[in-house]
């Protein structure tokens, strides 16, 4: 199953709805504001990377490249993939859940 | 594989209409199938032809437009969102005596059930929204 | 945004706070704040930034919009100097909780007037507190 999170977790708590009812097994993308999940050494990194044990987390390049943030500022294990990638990780999964 | 996009946002003030849009076209790229995008709530703002934004800005609405055209993707506006929003087409002009209509190159006016059956033909139906 | 009335070359003019919450591109919020602002500094008001929250993603340096087609307005932020805003604030918390620091803003600069137009860092780094009264000196 593939989850996508398009919101800052600073202001909604989209994210934390996602790791919290996603299985072990699932991929997560970040996109849009949800990028910014991503960053190292953030008051919710923790999350991420405890969700890293069992789940696939990756980010949208574009839109990290469009917020200024390179990849040496991500959280080790986090996958950067373009909107190509976006459509292969949507395609080898069953379903796409959006949290909107 | 056959992808059905869902746009619930309308264009400009949130980045779901563009990440609609590049997804299509990525998915399109990579020899997939893209059926129908429809556009509900604010979404179907995307679907006017009188929007002129800056020059140095993207055209949201022919963008769809082109795509729609270049890839035969169906573009379908959901009619009692686009009717609370004056989103008008030829039909709606005349069924509601309106002075005017607005409706984009290759978009038209439908029902919900467009997006019930979009969620059961396609293979995956992504959502882009607030 | 508050407000308060001086005087200033016979015309009225107001001191606006505009507290910047937002992160830019997932809505163009940030954008549209940003030209309401620099229009109120070219009426001459008393234009003070302040970014706290999501709002310090706003002036993150090397953003570049050019792989999600949207606008790239961050170049924009350079026109504050040159507008004679040269009041902006930035929270360090909202930094710290976020995983930045100082160094990951932009460096915006103005020409200080007062001072043989010497060129000076634009943003003052404020702690939650300071915040708090310059919230509290625009009522």
């Amino acid at each position: 199953m593939l989850h996508t999170v398009n919101k800052s977790p600073f202001e909604k708590n989209s994210l934390h709805s996602c790791l919290r009812l996603s299985k072990p097994g699932a991929n997560i993308l970040l996109l849009e504001d949800g990028v910014y999940g991503a960053l190292k050494g953030s008051d919710i990194s923790e999350d991420i990377e405890a969700s890293l044990a069992d789940r696939g987390v990756y980010v949208l390049g574009p839109d990290l490249k469009a917020r200024g943030i390179h990849d040496d500022r991500l959280i080790d294990g986090v996958q950067v993939v373009d909107y190509a990638g976006f459509v292969k990780l949507a395609v080898d999964a069953p379903r796409v859940q959006s949290w909107l | 594989m056959k992808f059905a996009v869902l746009v619930n946002e309308g264009p400009y003030t949130h980045q779901a209409s563009d990440s609609a849009y590049r997804f299509a076209q990525a998915a399109l790229d990579e020899g997939h199938e893209v059926t129908r995008v429809f556009f509900y709530h604010d979404g179907v703002n995307n679907g006017t032809r009188l929007t002129t934004p800056p020059q140095d800005d993207r055209h949201i609405a022919n963008r769809w437009s082109e795509l729609g055209k270049e890839h035969g993707v169906d573009l379908v506006v959901c009619v009692a969102a686009a009717q609370r929003r004056g989103i008008v087409d030829e039909d709606e002009q005349r069924r509601n005596g309106k002075d005017g209509n607005n409706i984009a190159d290759g978009f038209r006016i439908s029902g919900l059930g467009q997006l019930i059956e979009a969620g059961i033909q396609s293979d995956r139906l992504i959502s882009f929204g607030d | 945004m508050v407000t308060e009335d001086t005087n200033h070359e016979g015309g009225q003019v107001k001191k606006f706070l505009y507290l910047n919450r937002r992160a830019p591109h997932g809505t163009n919020y940030a954008q549209e704040g940003l030209e309401v602002a620099l229009i109120g500094a070219a009426f001459d008001q008393d234009v003070a930034m302040a970014y706290t929250d999501d709002g310090v993603f706003q002036l993150k340096k090397d953003q570049d919009t050019s792989d999600i087609g949207t606008k790239n307005f961050s170049a924009t932020y350079g026109a504050l100097g040159d507008y004679d805003v040269t009041r902006v604030y930035v929270e360090l918390e909202s930094l710290a909780r976020r995983g930045l620091t100082k160094e990951d803003l932009m460096p915006l600069v103005y020409e200080d007037e007062d001072d043989d137009w010497e060129e000076k860092p634009l943003i003052r780094f404020v702690s939650e507190a300071e915040l708090r009264d310059i919230i509290e000196e625009h009522e």
